[in-house]
Parts: structure tokens; C-alpha cells; sequence
């Protein structure tokens, strides 16, 4: 593919909101995970929740598209000046030529969970205020950034699961690249619900403990939240020697299972070697692997394994998910942001909260933080429905 | 700017459509459009285990990505595909929300499996062993559209075929009252970059700000308006009617989608 501008990019998670809160927490290695407190949620787990959603308001003209996952999107979109290099880059290229691809797995079903809540007692009829399309949807919260942006160009919604805020780079970077648009608002929205809680639960997927990726005693994931967004563009004749470019793509399906992962890793390691030969690259050139890395047994060790038969056992690899927990749709948008936080800062970020590697696992996995200079890194993101996407990111200089 | 592929098969099943020569059929005229309700054949085409656990949505999924690339005779193993759905499955939602509104919370782990969005999808790659790219969009009503451009920027940018669905099913009460599909209704497209002894017709998409075109026939405009998936059927006209032309698709707003058709028969 031909590599594309990271023009801009944000984040907030439970690990913090915009860029340097992010950045300072990945430098001193801490997790963002607690105890569950969420609504009148009654599990023993740790969630990662993001401060101050509840209290974010959006603009007035966009009042239907009240919603926790909304106003988180608003929370994350205010941070580190995104609104106006959108802004620039939509006076550059035209409004009409710039796309909206925004990844989540639930939307603003919160609303609905809710609303059956308070269903007449008569009639079973879900509230007046309820309003379905503008934040049960899943497209609700494109549909928002879109407007928020003041866009007219193409727009969706993508939704593999835990994969689909890695896809939304893909999907951008097909429709550029076919030449429909020029530049395209991407990234990841998930915010904390019943649906996911409750659901992981009675897949017995979460852990009672912050999760602890790759440990020998891990058991389970951590679910969080989060919104990360990116500007991508055509990149300009000579870009700064820090700029962060999107290097490469890869995508496969497991045939395997809908929410179990493939044993031996097969579908990861076709997306991981698509996108390495997306980008052009042999598997030497990559310095960091920023793993999926959910923590269930499973997940890990087909990861690893996966990892382990394209790299070898030497590439440094980590998992983000003990300091963000697992955010789901908007994994894949946070870990890109991750990986170029990695490359601007020369951090290789180590994996928070575990301690005892798992030795059957033959990925080499960090523990601490390393002061590296990683010129590329991928990034794995796979999801139920057997969806996987690997990103390759690198610095233009 | 414009995005071009070939067209290599068709599906489409629907209330009182059952199958691409029926739709055509009705949409050129030939033989009057009688609704009722759609009839979701069982996916034979999954194991066993598997089949027990899908619902609707699956079924119409797999059914007329089957039909779609039957007139290819291609192993659907290697296509790459895209599912584009404005809702997903809105029983099984409704299912979990009742029971995540009772004081237990107890909701089924096989229901919180299949509630994922790109479900079909999935249960397709397992079907076929397709382990090709495989996306899942959702547009609310704006869907069909959007399936349609990612589906063909994969082909232009890929260059690779494609097959793209664009399905919908619909809520139970009392969700169904904010959303008020009537049925179950897909579409289904196999597109590729190149013509071959296969190719029924090209296709290329390019934005546009003027009106979508509507079918004549009430019954049909009907449908079209009712079911997201369905604002595909006036390409599916024109692609029966086997001759040059254009049609416009609603998509978001005032942004919609000009498609220029040419016949390769």
C-alpha cells in the first residue's frame, strides 16, 4: 500500500484523557483498572472506566445523540486540538472528500439496557425519549463524529467485534487509495455496558483480578472504555522525519469458531503476514508488536504462537490491555495510538500488571518499560466472529 | 471519481422475493410482485452445532451469499467479503436486554457469542472456511450504500473479488416500534476487477447530491423504503433489465451514490 499520514491522533482511556496524560501513565507504567463500580453493575472484576463521560456535554444541535458512547466520543474528540486539524484538513481537501470510519462493537446500547428498564408496566413500550437510531445503533456514533466534524464525505460504522477499530484503517485506507477520498477521520468508540459485563461473565472470559496478559496465572480479560481517533491522509512529498505513517494492513477470518480463537493461531498469523507484505517489509524490520494480548488462556497462547512462527522468538512484544483493560471496538484505534506514542518517544511500553511469564508462551514479552528507538511496529487486533487486522506503523524519517 | 467493478452474481431474497430470477422478474415487470412473508431457508451449509445456535439474521446472510456466488462457480473459500447491515440480529438483542433488566442478569453465553455484529459474517467463514478479509459495516439506512463503496474500493484498491451483502431483520416489540423493519431482506453482489465469461454487467459508483430514483411499482417503492437493505433495488432494476444506464442510491443525507451500469451479456 502506499503509506498514509497519522496527521493527528488522540486518545482517552482509564489510563487517561488526550495524549500527554496517556504518554506520561505508558512512561511510568501504570494500569488504569478498578474495582467494578459501574452503574448497578455486581460482578467481582476490574473495569477500566474513563473519568468525567457522565458529566461531558454534547453541543446542543446534537442532542438526540445523547449517550454514554457519545459523550465519551465528544470527551475524546475535544483533546489535544483534533477538532481543528480536522478543520485544516477539511478546508485542504474538501468536506465531500473526507470519510468517517469509526470502530465499536456495542455503541450506545447502554441506552436500550436502560430504557427496558423502564418499559410501561401496561403496554411493554419502551419510553418516548428513547431514541434508537441516534444511540442504540451502531452507527450512531459515526453517524456523530461525522456531524461533529462537519463532514459530507462517506461514513460507516465498522463492527467485527474487538477487531473493528483496526479495520476502520483498512476501510480508509481502500477508499483513499481507490481514490473516493482524500483524508478520512478514523478510530475506536466502546464504552462500558451490561451487555459486555454480564456477557464476558457468563463466558467466564473475565478475570476477578486486573488482568495480567500473557502471566502464567491469567484468567481472564479486564473490559474497559475508551475513544481514539485519527486524521489519515495522503502523505506530502517530504513529511517530518517524526512523522508517523500507517505502513501496512492485514486482514484475515479464522474459520474456526465465533468466539473461540483458531489453536494454533492460523487467521492472526495470515493478517499479520498480509500486512507485512502490505507494507513491503520482511519480518526483521519490525521492532515492537503491540499484542492483543486479551489475557484469557486461550487468546494468549494462540497469539503467541502465532506471534512466535512469523517473527521468531526475538521480536519485543507487549500487551497494552493490563494498564487499559480490554476496551473492545476501540481497541484497535487506542493500541494504534499506543504504537505511535512508542515511536515518537522511543518507548517500548512493558506490560503492566504481569509478573510471571507464562513459559509455555514463547513470544518475547516485556515486563518493563524499554528506551528503544523502534523505527516500525505492528499491532494485532482480534475479535469474536473470528475477525483479525494487524497495522504496521513506522516513523517517515 | 469513480469506483468500477464487474459484476458476477446476484442474490436477493425478501418478502414475496424468493431468489434473483424471481426479484428479476418482478422488478422488470414480467410477472406482478405479490408480498409475503420472507421464508428463511435452514443453513444446511453450517454444522450442525453451529446451525442450532443462528437465528434469522444468519440464515438470511448465508442464504443469499450462497445464491450470490453460485453463477461464479467459485470456491467462496478465497473471497474476500463485506456484510452490511443496518441493524443485525434483533431478537437476539431483545432477548438480552429483557434478561439484563430482570433482577438476576443472567443472559445466555451462546446469545452474547452471536450478538457481535459481524455474527453472519463469522458463521460464514466457518461455513465456507473462507479465512479471506472479511468486513461488517453498519450505516443505519444508509447501509446498502455503504456496503456497496467499501465492497468496491476493496476491488479497486485490492484488486481482488468481493461479495457483499447488505441484509437486515427485523426487531421484535418493543424495540420494533422505534424501528420499524417489517422483514427479513438481503442483497447479495459478487463484484470483481476484471470481466469474465461470468460477468453479467459493470458497475462504478461516484457521489452525487440528486434525487435516489424510486420504483414505479407501489408495492415494491414500498419495500425499498422500508427496509435499509433494500434501497439496492433500483440497481437490482436496472441490473435486470440487462441494458446501459444509471440509477441513484439513497446513502447519507444529501450525499448519495450515482451508479452507472453497463451490460456485459
Amino acid at each position: 500500500m502506499t503509506p498514509l499520514l497519522l496527521k493527528s491522533y488522540t486518545a482517552s482511556s482509564c489510563l487517561g484523557v488526550g495524549l500527554t496524560a496517556t504518554a506520561e501513565a505508558l512512561e511510568r507504567g501504570c494500569s488504569g483498572l478498578v474495582a467494578c463500580a459501574f452503574e448497578s453493575v455486581r460482578l467481582d472484576t476490574y473495569i477500566g472506566e474513563v473519568a468525567g463521560v457522565d458529566t461531558q456535554s454534547l453541543p446542543p444541535a446534537l442532542r438526540t445523540y445523547d449517550c454514554r458512547n457519545n459523550r465519551l466520543a465528544e470527551l475524546a474528540l475535544r483533546q489535544d486540538g483534533f477538532l481543528a486539524v480536522v478543520a485544516d484538513t477539511a478546508a485542504r481537501w474538501g468536506r465531500n472528500r473526507i470519510g468517517v470510519f469509526i470502530g465499536t462493537s456495542t455503541s450506545g446500547i447502554l441506552q436500550t439496557e436502560l430504557a427496558y428498564r423502564e418499559r410501561a408496566t401496561d403496554t411493554g413500550e419502551l419510553p418516548a425519549a428513547f431514541h434508537y437510531g441516534a444511540t442504540h445503533n451502531s452507527f450512531s456514533v459515526a453517524d456523530y463524529v461525522r456531524r461533529r466534524c462537519e463532514l459530507l464525505g462517506p461514513a460507516a460504522a465498522v463492527s467485527c467485534a474487538c477487531a473493528s477499530s483496526a479495520k476502520v484503517f483498512a476501510s480508509a485506507q481502500r477508499m483513499i487509495e481507490s481514490g473516493l477520498i482524500d483524508a478520512a477521520v478514523v478510530g475506536g468508540v466502546d464504552s462500558l455496558c451490561l451487555t459486555t459485563l454480564y456477557g464476558f461473565h457468563s463466558l467466564q472470559l473475565t478475570s476477578r483480578l486486573p488482568c495480567r496478559p500473557f502471566d502464567r496465572l491469567r484468567d481472564g480479560i479486564s473490559i474497559g472504555e475508551a475513544a481514539a481517533f485519527v486524521v489519515l491522509e495522503r502523505v506530502a512529498a517530504a513529511p517530518a522525519a517524526d512523522a508517523v505513517l500507517l505502513l501496512g494492513v492485514g486482514e484475515s477470518s479464522d474459520a474456526h469458531h465465533i468466539s473461540a480463537p483458531h489453536p494454533e493461531g492460523l487467521g492472526a498469523r495470515l493478517a499479520m503476514q498480509a500486512a507485512l507484505s502490505s507494507a513491503g517489509l520482511e519480518p526483521e524490520a519490525i521492532d515492537y508488536v503491540n499484542l492483543h494480548g486479551t489475557a484469557t488462556p486461550s487468546n494468549d497462547r494462540s497469539e503467541s504462537q502465532a506471534v512466535t512462527t512469523v517473527f521468531g522468538g526475538a521480536v519485543a512484544c507487549s500487551s497494552t490491555k493490563g494498564a487499559t483493560g480490554h476496551t473492545l471496538g476501540a481497541a484497535g484505534a487506542l493500541e494504534a495510538v499506543i504504537c505511535a506514542i512508542s515511536l515518537r518517544a522511543g518507548l517500548l511500553p512493558g506490560g503492566t500488571n504481569t509478573r510471571d511469564v507464562d513459559p509455555l508462551l514463547t513470544a518475547h514479552y516485556l515486563t518493563e518499560n524499554r528506551r528503544y528507538p523502534a523505527r516500525r511496529v505492528l499491532s494485532n487486533s482480534f475479535g469474536f466472529g473470528g475477525a483479525n487486522c494487524s497495522l504496521i506503523f513506522g516513523l517517515a524519517g | 471519481m469513480s469506483v468500477l467493478a464487474y459484476v458476477d452474481g446476484i442474490g436477493v431474497l425478501g418478502p414475496g422475493l424468493a431468489g434473483w430470477p424471481d426479484a428479476a422478474a418482478c422488478l422488470t415487470g414480467t410477472t406482478p410482485y405479490a408480498p409475503a412473508a420472507t421464508i428463511l431457508p435452514t443453513p444446511h451449509l453450517l454444522p450442525p452445532a453451529e446451525r442450532r445456535r443462528t437465528g434469522r439474521v444468519v440464515k438470511l446472510a448465508l442464504s443469499v451469499a450462497l445464491e450470490t456466488v453460485a453463477h461464479a462457480d467459485l470456491n467462496p473459500a478465497g473471497i474476500a467479503s463485506v456484510f452490511s447491515s443496518s441493524g443485525g440480529d434483533g431478537l437476539n438483542c431483545h432477548e438480552i436486554c429483557t434478561a439484563l433488566a430482570e433482577p438476576a442478569r443472567e443472559i445466555s453465553p451462546t446469545r452474547f457469542s452471536n450478538s457481535v455484529h459481524n455474527a453472519a459474517a463469522g458463521y460464514w467463514s466457518i461455513a465456507t472456511g473462507a479465512m479471506a478479509p472479511s468486513n461488517v459495516l453498519c450505516a443505519f439506512d444508509a447501509s446498502f450504500a455503504a456496503g456497496l463503496l467499501e465492497a468496491l474500493a476493496q476491488v479497486a484498491a485490492d484488486r481482488r473479488s468481493v461479495l457483499m451483502i447488505a441484509y437486515d431483520t427485523e426487531y421484535p416489540a418493543p424495540l420494533h416500534a422505534k424501528r420499524p423493519i417489517p422483514d427479513a431482506f438481503a442483497i447479495g453482489l459478487l463484484l470483481s476487477p476484471t470481466r469474465s465469461r461470468v460477468t453479467l454487467a459493470s458497475v462504478a459508483a461516484a457521489f452525487t447530491d440528486a434525487p435516489a430514483e424510486t420504483l414505479q411499482e407501489p408495492a415494491l417503492e414500498r419495500l425499498r423504503a422500508a427496509i435499509p437493505a433494500a434501497r439496492g433495488l433500483p440497481l437490482l432494476r436496472r441490473l435486470a433489465l440487462g441494458e446501459a444506464g444509471s440509477t441513484v442510491l439513497d446513502y447519507l443525507g444529501e450525499t448519495r451514490v450515482r451508479v452507472q451500469i453497463e451490460s456485459c451479456r
